[in-house]
């Protein structure tokens, strides 16, 4: 089976390339990339006028398989996923029952085999159960597939035991990736803590809260060496935090997601679910600075942390709703619409953000269109803008905050190791 | 909207309201427990006029009061024009005397099926007249009116505007066609 | 300018020819609580459900009065908050109501936005009766009403609000209605109980009381919660009392005629003294009254307007 795209912008920054380019796919594996391919395909794409780029690499997906496959499963968000030009998605462990252990490990990945539609990788529980207790076991883990360690959705509050965690991980070469927060400084709080959540009524998490943790995890990381990864930076003090341990040179990377470089804590003065999110949505502030920390290349990756609620969970009492938002089918769109719209980024940087980075960080042979790479492309329609619906959700849930919103971008075509989709709407 | 026709001018107004204060004060045989109603808006300055004119007929002054009837509509959504729930201002006791309850325009009635209802709250008055300006058919009610200033045949397709010098600064009704 | 909304869920949103608005139809509903027959059937045939999920009876009753003082029907469900969580969500609680085609819901409830929640689910009009640490709108309306009442204007006022600023939803809609009708506010508070940049709402802040009556046309003492303890440190009671609460001593050197306003229920010896609350300046008793009309016209305005929506209405 032969493919070839053609005509389209290629932009591969891992092999410097920015050019009107035709790409040749051989079932699964890139097999050519030149300049006016000639000779006989079963397909062609056309893509003139269009941009043709590595699929993206999402670090920050919660697939909730298994456990909650009313919210999303394996197959519901990988489809979601290539619907939003995102070709691999590391999934987070806080599934029921976390994956904390070589069995689980197991049943996650019989079920990736079953149904998965794009490349899934597992991340896994740092602690037993994710309770911050026991530490789970990096060796057997990392050996059963896991590529990364988390306790996403709660961080690690014992200092000893992370410290240990790093130790471990540094002994196993397996990155960590943080979810920094201290609940105690959160104060159950639902909203960024400000003016915002004086006017709502609402108790505040203060940035303090997140950046407090993000300076000790790296203080640990460096104690020990092991690689660290920041997870959704909201605010400033963590960004300046993060510059300052790059300087000394730290092992830390670290990411955003599309909601904190759109909108900010305003978005929530409609006591919305659908802005609920953990970090919350901070002042407008921290979210340029969240916009300077991508454009100067401070922060890594773009990563959705794509969070499916079902709407029982959602549609209810801000104070009582769930957090997060679903991001796999938005990102791209968002990043394009607010980040290349605004000269912060160009499409070479977008790639790096969204694509080859992540795949760097996590130690993948993905994220770029070199010849016998893994054939997962996307073909975007860089102009066309589209309103964001609840109805056209591939995810089960459709807890977006970017409903009704238009975005610029589409993604035409992804191709996953090879496999052709087509998106109309 | 098209005026069409002036009807009554600041004169015309004035015999009218002469002419009225003597009726009434004939067929009540004098002042005795006469009250005046005005319904919000116009009424109430048409009624404080009639005062005015039987003070100069009588020599007495005649109790006067202010009735809004919003609250006693039976169209709380078609309210068009003026929304506003203004106050009621009865400020002497209404039990057993002869009210005059007075209007610029009767139209459908249900204006005047408001304020009876609105009136009867506020006690058992012996008895209740209705004088208006004008009067322009169509009722959808069975009510009449007392004393009529003017009866002036109408088609519905057609307004008459009141306007009076304490509202809208000139004393004159004209016909006016709608769209 | 009419009124358009078919909610009232807090004073932030409203403008002040809104507000205006309001306090000039409660005027002429204040007239019908005087008469002998206490009652207008504005809104008879029409059902106004009290739905609270926190125990309330003030409130309550004073929307109970006024939605009879208009004719309207009255269905009162009390739920405990416990229950929420296992039973039906407040949305199919909302629904449920719809369908027994009741035309308002006036709800009080102990989280912050529920009712702007509900208000964008449902059809019938939503009224707000305190939600969480959000707004009380009528009873800050009806503060407002009273202050009025009494000194005659608005603009140009001082009002100090003295009490749990941050865990206070009368706080707040008190100081979006007075800031709108340009009176001066000052909180008063612990410094534990000043919400972060409160200020930004443009009001002035102090923990001193005596300088928070100082120039006061009027004070309201807000009622203290010390049972909502637990999560944020509070002040003693006494201790309270010592450095906050509404003394005669204290209003010496306040002015003379200063208004002092109480949304109750009161905790004598605590936000102020007995002869306080019912001496020469407290007005607590005339807000009670107050409230009723104030809340006649809020149901009656909403209802208007609710009723011009279904029918579609062309309100220019």
């Amino acid at each position: 089976m032969k493919t070839l795209i053609k005509g389209g912008r290629v932009v591969d920054p891992a092999n410097k390339i920015d050019a009107l380019m035709d790409i040749l796919v051989e079932d699964s594996k890139i097999s050519k990339v030149a300049k006016n391919i000639q000779g006989a395909a079963d397909k062609i794409i056309d893509a003139s006028g269009k941009i043709v780029l590595p699929g993206l690499v999402d670090m920050h997906v919660h697939l909730r398989e298994p456990g909650r496959e009313d919210k999303e499963t394996i197959c519901s968000g990988s489809k979601a996923a290539l619907a939003g030009g995102v070709t691999s998605v590391l999934a987070m462990p806080n599934t029921s029952p976390a994956i904390d252990s070589k069995e689980n490990i197991k049943i996650i990945k019989t079920a990736i085999q079953k149904s998965a539609k794009a490349n899934c990788f597992i991340c896994a529980a740092i602690t037993k159960g994710r309770l911050g207790e026991e530490l789970s076991d990096f060796a057997s883990l990392k050996k059963e597939g896991a590529i990364a360690l988390s306790d996403d959705g709660s961080s690690v509050d014992k200092d000893a035991l992370m410290l240990e965690a790093f130790k471990q991980a540094k002994k196993e070469d397996i990155l960590v990736i943080c979810h920094s927060e201290d609940k105690k400084l959160a104060a159950g709080g639902v909203v960024n803590l400000g003016f915002t959540s004086t006017r709502l009524g609402l108790r505040g998490i203060s940035t303090e809260s997140e950046y407090k943790r993000v300076e000790r995890d790296i203080r640990l990381a460096k104690e020990t060496g092991a690689r660290v990864h920041i997870a959704h930076v909201s605010c400033q003090e963590s960004l300046e935090i993060i510059a300052r341990a790059k300087k000394n040179k730290v092992r830390v990377t670290c990411e955003s997601a599309p909601h904190y470089f759109t909108f900010n804590e305003e978005a929530v003065l409609g006591y919305d679910p659908n802005f609920k999110m953990n970090p919350p949505l901070r002042s407008k502030e921290d979210m340029l600075a969240i916009r300077k920390g991508l454009a100067d290349g401070l922060i890594d990756v773009i990563a959705s942390d794509h969070a499916p609620h079902t709407e029982n969970e959602k549609d209810i009492e801000f104070e009582r709703a769930e957090c997060g938002v679903i991001g796999l089918e938005t990102e791209l769109a968002a990043a394009i619409t607010e980040l290349i719209g605004n000269n912060l980024l160009d499409w070479s940087k977008l790639v790096l953000k969204m694509s080859l980075n992540p795949s760097r960080i996590l130690g993948l042979n993905k994220g770029t269109l070199s010849v016998g790479a893994d054939a997962d492309i996307i073909v975007v329609d860089p102009e066309r803008e589209w309103v964001v619906k609840k109805e056209n959700f591939y995810s089960k849930s459709k807890n977006s905050s970017f409903i009704g919103r238009s975005l610029k971008g589409f993604v035409e075509y992804t191709l996953c190791q090879g496999k052709v989709h087509k998106w109309n709407s | 909207m098209k005026e069409k026709a002036k009807i009554l001018d600041k004169d015309a107004i004035a015999r009218i309201a002469t002419r009225i204060s003597h009726e009434i004060v004939e067929k009540n045989k004098g002042v005795e427990n006469l009250c005046l109603i005005g319904i919000r808006n116009r009424g109430v300055y048409l009624a404080q006029r009639l005062a005015k004119c039987i003070k100069n007929i009588e020599g007495a002054d005649i109790p006067t009061g202010a009735l809004d009837i919003t609250l006693y509509r039976d169209d709380l959504a078609l309210a068009s024009g003026q929304p506003l729930v203004r106050k009621t201002e009865i400020d002497f006791d209404i039990n057993g005397k002869n009210l005059i309850l007075v209007d610029d325009v009767l139209y459908t009635g249900r204006t005047v099926r408001a304020a009876l209802d609105a009136l009867i709250d506020f006690g058992r008055p012996k008895s209740i007249s209705l004088a208006v300006l004008i009067d322009r058919g169509h009722r959808e009610l069975p009510i009449r009116a007392d004393y009529a200033g003017k009866n002036i045949p109408t088609s519905k397709d057609e307004a008459v505007e009141v306007r009076l010098q304490e509202t809208e600064g000139v004393d004159e009704v004209v016909i006016v066609e709608k769209n | 300018m009419g009124w358009i909304r078919k909610d009232l869920l807090g004073l932030e949103e409203l403008s002040q020819e809104e507000l205006e608005l309001i306090l000039s139809t409660a005027e002429s509903f204040k007239e019908v609580s005087s008469r002998e027959i206490k009652k207008v059937p504005a809104l008879r045939g029409k059902t106004v459900v009290n739905l609270f999920y926190e125990p309330s009876t003030r409130t309550r009753v004073s929307f109970e009065v006024a939605a009879k003082r208009l004719s309207a029907d009255v269905i009162n469900i009390a739920t405990e908050t416990s229950s929420v969580k296992k039973g039906e969500t407040l949305i199919d609680t909302g629904r449920n109501i719809e369908a027994l085609k009741a035309d308002i819901i006036v709800m009080r409830h102990n989280f912050s936005g529920a009712a702007v929640m509900l208000a964008r689910h449902v059809n019938l009009s939503v009224v707000n009766a305190g939600d969480g640490w959000h707004e009380h709108p009528t009873q800050a309306l009806l503060d407002i009403f009273t202050l009025k009442e009494k000194l005659g204007k608005l603009e140009g006022l001082n009002v100090s609000i003295v009490g749990d600023i941050a865990h206070s939803r009368v706080a707040r809609s008190n100081i979006w209605g007075l800031t709108k009708l340009g009176v001066k506010v000052t909180v008063c508070a612990p410094k534990m109980l000043i919400p972060v940049a409160i200020e930004k709402m443009g009001v002035a802040v102090t923990s001193d009381i005596d300088e928070a009556l100082r120039n006061a046309d009027a004070v309201n003492v807000l009622r203290m919660q010390f049972e909502r303890d637990g999560e944020t440190a509070f002040p003693k009671q006494l201790e309270y009392f010592k450095e906050f609460g509404i003394t005669q001593e204290r209003l010496k050197k306040a002015k003379k005629d200063i208004i002092v306003m109480h949304p109750g229920p009161i905790n004598r010896g605590i936000e102020m003294s007995s002869d306080v609350a019912d001496g020469a300046n407290s007005v607590i008793l005339e807000q009670v009254t107050n409230g009723i009309a104030v809340r006649m016209a809020v149901l009656f305005l909403v209802a208007q307007a609710n009723e011009k929506i279904k029918n579609n209405e062309d309100f220019n």
